[in-house]
């Protein structure tokens, strides 16, 4: 029998590690798993390299993470928001490390660690600041039938926090408009990937051609209440 | 001395618009790019793709019907046409990749004269870099196309010989749409598109300071 639905956040996040990579699904606030990231806070583990498109809105979910200064490095392709205050105090203070990754190559890295792939070529970046390496040194380029590209690695994951709308036991999960965005790429790219859901369906109730996370990419899932995404990361028109 | 009236943002959304073809799939990034959506004629169909998962993108919904679930690119709320679908990033940014994208529209700080594209950082010290989907896009789409005013606000030609801001991508602009004319970047430089009336060929050599084939 597998049931994959976990009783609790804190139960689903237990024994998170100090020094993981947590993968952190959303875009702006749309996707983002707050209730698993509050669930991280108290669960406390410190060194933390985190992944997200963004850096955080606001002062709640990542940036709340962010401030309790268990972060030591985030990799993603877009800090600067209008709300990313947090973010932006802590890296011109010096204390979070930045890897700066193009939006494609940081969704592509994922689904390359997803799908076992060693590392691939992408011309996106190619002659640009980022086609180096944090010691400024160039990263590996080839030129493939007359075009030039750039070697990226995969990024792994320990563990997965993602938002998805609904799911059954076995972790089958469907997700709600573009709060899809990194969900279902950061679930194949980690060892361990906890999802919440809206709704939990009874086994065998989703049309199997309209799932969008097959089952073995989640580890566990937990129940919340729907509270309605929230605007960030824009400037409100005046 | 030529007499000449700048394209308003409206006019060079429109000039941008004209281009576009019916049944053309296309990204038109954050800002300004946007408003290119506004003047797309009636009848013509035209899907949307935003970078965070969606083609068929439609306008913004009415004041109080703001879903932040559905955002576009600049995470301002959106809507769905019918037909318009949903999947994920890794997908989106294959789509860009992957050259199936017809036109990508995107404001710029500077265009080289061999299409050279810096959109992404003025390299100020001190500043936090941004990149998004930039230089995805930049280099993805079959057709890349920047809308900017020509001149920066100092009055400097924003299309230059060689980009001194840090670089988006290379050799990846084909047009550039201005307020003051509309440009084709080439291996071999600047080739004239259109201009707005009353502005002579050589005063728009002199503004932009690079020549350009008639």
């Amino acid at each position: 029998m597998i049931d994959k639905i976990a009783p609790s956040i804190a139960d689903a996040l237990h024994g998170v590690e100090d020094g993981s990579t947590v993968l952190i699904g959303g875009f702006g606030t749309a996707g983002i798993p707050n209730e698993l990231i509050d669930g991280l806070i108290a669960q406390g583990a410190r060194d933390l390299t985190v992944v997200n498109n963004n850096a955080g809105n606001g002062d709640t979910g990542l940036a709340a993470l962010l401030k309790t200064g268990r972060v030591r490095k985030i990799i993603c392709s877009f800090p600067r928001q209008a709300d990313s205050f947090v973010f932006d105090e802590l890296f011109r203070s010096g204390k979070i490390e930045l890897e700066l990754v193009p939006q494609g190559n940081l969704a592509e890295r994922l689904r390359a660690a997803g799908a076992g792939v060693g590392a691939f070529f992408t011309p996106t970046g190619f002659g640009t600041e980022l086609a180096k390496n944090s010691d400024g040194s160039p990263k590996e380029t080839r030129v493939i039938n007359g075009k030039s590209y750039v070697l990226e690695y995969p990024i792994h994951g320990d563990i997965a926090l993602i938002k998805a709308e609904a799911g059954d036991r076995w972790g089958n999960l469907v997700y709600r408009k573009a709060a899809r965005n990194f969900g279902p790429v950061m679930a194949t790219a980690a060892r361990r990937t906890i999802a919440t859901v809206h709704d939990i369906v009874e086994l065998g109730s989703f049309d199997p051609e309209a799932v969008v996370t097959p089952g073995i990419h989640v580890t566990k899932l937990v129940k919340i209440g729907r509270v309605a995404t929230q605007a960030g990361g824009f400037k409100q028109a005046a | 001395m030529s007499q000449y009236q700048k394209r308003s943002k409206d006019q060079l959304a429109q000039r941008v618009a004209q281009d576009i073809f019916d049944g053309a799939y296309v990204n038109l990034g954050i800002g300004m790019p946007t408003t290119v959506a506004n003047h797309i004629p009636a009848g013509m169909e035209v899907v949307l793709h935003s970078e965070n998962g969606i083609l068929g993108m439609g306008a913004a919904p009415p004041v109080g019907e703001e879903d932040y679930d559905l955002i576009n690119a600049g995470k301002q709320p959106v809507t769905l046409l019918p037909g318009g679908v949903y999947f994920h990033h890794a997908d989106s940014f294959a789509m860009m990749r992957g050259g199936h994208l017809d036109i990508c529209v995107l404001g710029a700080f500077q265009v080289s004269a061999s299409g050279d594209l810096a959109n992404w950082s003025t390299g100020e010290v001190g500043s936090i870099p941004a990149v998004g989907g930039a230089m995805d896009l930049a280099i993805g789409a079959k057709q890349t196309w920047v809308m900017m005013d020509l001149l920066s606000k100092k009055g400097e030609s924003k299309v230059v010989q060689s980009c001194t801001y840090p670089l988006t991508g290379i050799a990846c602009v084909k047009r550039i749409y201005s307020d003051l004319a509309t440009l084709e970047c080439t291996p071999s430089g600047l080739k004239l598109i259109d201009m707005v009336d009353g502005l002579e060929h050589a005063e728009l050599e002199r503004l932009v300071g690079l020549p350009i084939q008639a």
